[in-house]
């Protein structure tokens, strides 16, 4: 039983991988796709590993897939700022269709705690 | 003190991650092992790991800690059903910008804790903050450039259980 469920989540996880892969080649400009990469991404690779740990059962394994996960979590969103930050200070354009750009003001300043 | 809770963590890291568990005995060596390199983690970096450890020893804390996460895991999956649908539908539905929004949080745990939670969530990926307690946030689905409104929109719902485990 617990080998089906934990199959169902390796799959869902898959997917999830796979819609923020087409959603990394369809966005249009650097800070959309990286909305689509962390997110998608992130759970899909948190569910995978979620699944191998019920898959396997309490042991070794399940404890290493959950270390997994909590550090994807908190390490894939604080790898996402730094790339979105790094790409705006090396003066990576928004797309043409941007709405609202308030972070120009900030950029030129020197108040930033994210050096 | 704050050594000793981040030795406590490091060695549960350490006990997870080597699972000294074999038939039903306990490994020793690796006990050891572990005793002495979360000591040692401890002692050399207690200073540059976050200073909010009082949290992880808080009764209330920890239960509004535990209380966070299905909220977490609902906004994560309602998240990702967003991005599916933005990037799978034909005329691709986005409308992105950079907007900027207020937070009342003060210590360092709390405004992580607050970026990557905005970041996991429906359509918002924090790009920076500044010392006054701001955020700059792209926002893929800009709805109000107000800073007032945004902020309604983004950080309020995290904002509050967020405070009652940091703050």
């Amino acid at each position: 039983m617990s080998d089906v469920i934990g199959y169902i989540l390796v799959a869902v996880g898959v997917l999830f991988n796979v819609f923020g892969c087409i959603g990394l080649v369809r966005f249009p400009d650097v800070y959309n796709r990286l909305q689509a990469a962390t997110k998608c991404v992130t759970l899909g690779t948190v569910l995978l590993l979620a699944g191998v740990a019920i898959a396997s059962g309490v042991g070794a394994t399940a404890a290493k897939a959950i270390i997994c996960a909590v550090f994807v979590l908190v390490t894939s969103p604080t790898a996402a700022h730094a790339i979105a930050k790094g790409a705006y200070a090396s003066g990576v354009k928004l797309w043409d269709q941007t709405v609202v750009d308030k972070y120009a003001e900030q950029a030129k300043g020197e108040t930033s705690r994210l050096a | 003190m704050r050594r000793l809770i981040y030795f406590v963590l490091a060695f549960l890291v350490w006990v997870l991650a080597s699972w000294p568990f074999v038939d039903g005995q306990v490994d020793l060596q690796v006990i050891v092992a572990g005793v002495i390199a979360s000591a040692l983690a401890a002692l050399l970096f207690h200073d540059i790991l976050p200073k909010e450890h009082h949290v992880f020893v808080s009764p209330i804390r920890v239960f509004w800690m535990l209380a966070y996460i299905p909220v977490f895991f609902y906004y994560v999956i309602r998240a990702n059903f967003d991005v599916v649908y933005r990037a799978l539908h034909p005329a691709m539905p986005i409308k992105p910008g950079i907007v900027k929004i207020k937070t009342n949080l003060k210590t360092d745990s709390a405004i992580t804790a607050l970026a990557n939670s905005i970041t996991l969530t429906p359509g918002t990926l924090t790009v920076d903050l500044t010392d006054d307690g701001y955020l700059y946030v792209h926002w893929i689905n800009v709805k109000s450039d107000d800073v007032e409104q945004a902020t309604q929109a983004i950080s309020t719902r995290f904002e509050w259980f967020l405070a009652k485990i940091f703050e």
